[in-house]
């Protein structure tokens, strides 16, 4: 839930560090990556190229995508050599 | 203890900076202010004050270091004048937006074109809407006092705060002042006061950052409600200061009010003047009251109803026109207040002394003529006039 005017600070002063994390840009993203695993052989070369570091990756491999900052570029789509990740449209 | 002087308005705003001592000031020199922060610069010189003084390459610059220098903790002030203030625009939000206390000394000057460095309100009319509170002075000992009672209110409620004097009819004439000594004003402004501090590095904050459609209307709605908030405030702050430094001001200033038929409604220097004639027609019996609104933002809109609303007549003269075909900002301003009352007086805008056109006692005079046979006629006339220029005599 997002603060109302009376509860937030002071014009808007962010009071810590390292925020960056919590500030959630995925609902940007007009087109949506969908992850194939079965057909992923986790080469990383979307881990590589993502721009926004949203393929998430555990002991070295894609473990899935973080949908709270990835904005639906596509690029991993279309870099990934084996169409393991593919577009769709975002329905919100 | 107070100490009687003579001192020009730009003198009595530069010593009441010296009383403040703020921690940085920055400021670039512009006509009829410049003597402030001139005057300043040698206290700071003359080791009178503890301020870092920053000579800036413009206006823009020396509003954007105050701005730093507040979020930094710092106690501070600038002067500015005309197009100064006019360079500074787009920085007076942020000072606001970022409620950050600040305390302009602003000379009231005509803007250009055509170039003229004489007093009109154009300039600070201009920033009306730029969130800082406005306060208008009529003399040397208004500009004074309100510049020490600025700082105060700044620092209570993190609003900056612009007090205004008359371009060289008050920056540059000499008056009477009452100064207090260094220590009441130091007793009276107290602790420095900061909304927070970009550098305590225990608690690192992030100040300005890029608020889009998902906050910045909570932003600005906090920042309208303290405006709002301000104006009980700003009364508080008032009687507080007169029962402190012994004096008598308030937000609005009223003369001979109580029993008025005719109202003359002005701001700053010209209130004096008005208050002159006032007097001479008392007492010849002739009931003619003067409203001096010290406090332009916020806008008093109930308490300047209330002083009015039971006149026959209200003269408002603006020395500022918005050129927008509806009259002057002061004017526009107290027209929307009377909206929903009752009582509606006849109320008629006088637009005078643009660039420096000096107002007379026979000017004030005439108009006063005016807007009696304004307020009795049925005719339908323009509710805006022109005086103090010359115009094609009437064939």
């Amino acid at each position: 839930m997002k603060k109302s005017w009376e509860d937030l600070d002071i014009a808007l002063i962010v009071k810590k560090g390292g925020t960056a994390q919590d500030f959630k840009t995925g609902d940007w993203r007009s087109s949506k990556p969908i992850w194939n695993s079965e057909k992923c052989k986790q080469c990383l070369i979307c881990w590589l190229f993502c721009p926004d570091s949203s393929i998430e990756v555990k002991d070295g491999k894609m473990t899935g995508i973080d949908y709270e900052h990835c904005k639906g570029c596509g690029i991993c789509a279309k870099e990934c050599p084996f169409k393991a990740i593919e577009m769709e449209v975002e329905r919100k | 203890m107070s100490n009687i002087v003579a001192k020009t308005g730009n003198e009595a705003m530069a010593e009441a900076m010296r009383q403040i001592n703020p921690d940085v000031v920055a400021a670039y020199p512009i006509s009829p202010a410049t003597e402030i922060v001139q005057i300043f610069s040698t206290f700071v010189s003359g080791g009178k004050v503890d301020t870092i003084f920053v000579p800036t390459e413009s206006e823009h610059s020396a509003i954007s270091a105050c701005i730093g220098a507040a979020a930094a903790g710092a106690r501070v002030m600038t002067s500015t004048s005309s197009q100064g203030l006019a360079l500074m625009h787009e920085i007076l939000f942020i000072a606001s937006g970022l409620r950050l206390p600040i305390v302009m000394c602003e000379v009231n000057r005509a803007l250009s074109a055509p170039i003229n460095i004489h007093c009109d309100h154009s300039d600070t009319m201009a920033s009306r809407d730029a969130g800082w509170i406005q306060i208008f002075s009529e003399d040397s000992q208004e500009a004074y006092d309100q510049t020490i009672l600025a700082m105060k209110i700044s620092e209570d409620l993190f609003i900056p705060v612009m007090v205004t004097t008359d371009g060289f009819i008050i920056s540059h004439a000499m008056s009477r002042l009452e100064m207090y000594e260094n220590i009441d004003v130091q007793n009276y402004i107290g602790e420095h006061k900061t909304p927070y501090n970009i550098l305590d590095i225990d608690k690192p904050i992030t100040v300005g950052s890029l608020v889009l459609q998902d906050y910045y209307m909570e932003i600005k709605r906090q920042q309208a409600d303290a405006m709002m908030k301000a104006k009980e405030k700003i009364k508080e702050l008032y009687v507080d200061f007169n029962k402190k430094m012994k004096k008598n001001y308030n937000v609005i200033e009223k003369y001979f009010m109580d029993d008025a038929e005719y109202a003359i409604v002005a701001l700053g220097s010209t209130a004096g003047t008005a208050r002159y004639l006032c007097e001479k027609l008392r007492e010849k019996g002739e009931r003619v009251g003067i409203v001096k609104p010290r406090v332009f933002r916020p806008f008093f809109a109930t308490e300047i109803v209330e002083i009015l609303e039971n006149v026959k007549g209200i003269a408002v003269l603006d020395r500022s026109d918005m050129m927008s075909s509806s009259g002057g900002h002061l004017f526009n301003e107290i027209k929307s207040a009377f909206y929903r009352n009752n009582r509606q007086p006849a109320m008629r805008n006088y637009i005078y002394g643009l660039g420096g056109r000096d107002i007379t006692v026979g000017d004030i005079e005439d108009m006063l003529k005016d807007i009696k046979n304004f307020a009795i006629s049925k005719e339908k006339t323009p509710d805006i006039k022109y005086i103090t220029v010359r115009e094609q005599e009437k064939k």
